[in-house]
């Protein structure tokens, strides 16, 4: 892992939560949407919130189909939960929010689970699966990122 | 009638999100290194090679199929509920779904990992 794909997986964690966070923002000024204005739905995107939301959301697709280039599915998506965490720190240290005791352990359960995966190779080599596809796939595997 | 369309809304978005996750990793992996092939052959070449990986594009609209229905479920339901539902799902979800159809190595430290992230995400919404 160098620093460039760290930095990588870190835009994955800051886009998808300002995204999210603008997205439910502005879905809640537009109201509930019926099953039976579904179109409402799609012009849903022209509000102005919900579109800050999508170009951040666009933002960390970039990151993350990068991130899954280089990395397992099962390597990039626990780390994506990390999000999670820092808005709740942010909540607590920059506005003061209280904590509850059942969302410390949350916080603490997931930095456990993405360290364990952040601990361990980011890429696993293949069980052979035939030749269909074998060569990029063989090839990223037996590249020499091995963990320290 | 709020308590199901919000599940409702959490089933589509993991179903439709564990699918375009497979996808969209098994069309990277075919691509390459984003990073390396960048520097190589310029960010056009990077765009050219995904838009030309079938299973790219679908997990792309797997991806707009499970933003819709977790816009939808927001509509419906508290952020707190729906997002960290949906959320702590999709972490178990995709680590089967990897394990059965991208033959990742899912070793017991995945498997641990991602039950402790879909624990503590479902207890953030407590």
């Amino acid at each position: 892992m160098t620093f460039r794909k760290y930095l990588v997986l870190a835009g994955i964690i800051v886009f998808s939560t300002a995204g999210d966070s603008l997205l439910a923002r502005g879905m809640k000024d537009l109201g509930n949407v019926s099953l039976h204005h579904l179109p409402s739905l799609l012009l849903s995107v022209l509000h102005p919130t919900v579109t800050v939301g999508i170009l951040l959301l666009l933002a960390y697709l970039a990151c993350y189909t990068s991130a899954l280039s280089w990395a397992d599915l099962t390597y990039v998506l626990p780390t994506t939960a990390l999000g999670y965490v820092f808005v709740a720190l942010i909540g607590r240290f920059s506005f003061h929010e209280v904590i509850s005791p059942a969302r410390w352990l949350g916080i603490a359960l997931i930095a456990a689970g993405v360290g364990l995966v952040a601990a361990g190779p980011s890429l696993t080599p293949r069980r052979e699966t035939g030749h269909a596809h074998s060569h990029d796939i063989s090839s990223d595997a037996t590249s020499p990122e091995v963990e320290p | 009638m709020k308590e199901i369309y919000s599940w409702a809304a959490i089933g589509a978005n993991v179903l439709a999100s564990s699918i375009a996750n497979v996808l969209l990793s098994y069309a990277m992996k075919r691509v390459g290194d984003v990073g390396e092939l960048w520097k190589r052959r310029g960010v056009l070449a990077v765009i050219g090679r995904m838009l030309a990986t079938p299973t790219f594009v679908l997990g792309v609209l797997g991806m707009a199929v499970a933003f819709y229905s977790l816009l939808f479920g927001l509509s419906w339901g508290n952020l707190s509920l729906i997002v960290p539902a949906s959320a702590s799902l999709t972490f178990v979800a995709n680590a089967l779904a990897a394990r059965i159809f991208l033959h990742e190595r899912v070793g017991r430290r995945r498997w641990i990992a991602a039950l402790l992230v879909a624990a503590g995400v479902a207890l953030m919404a407590a």
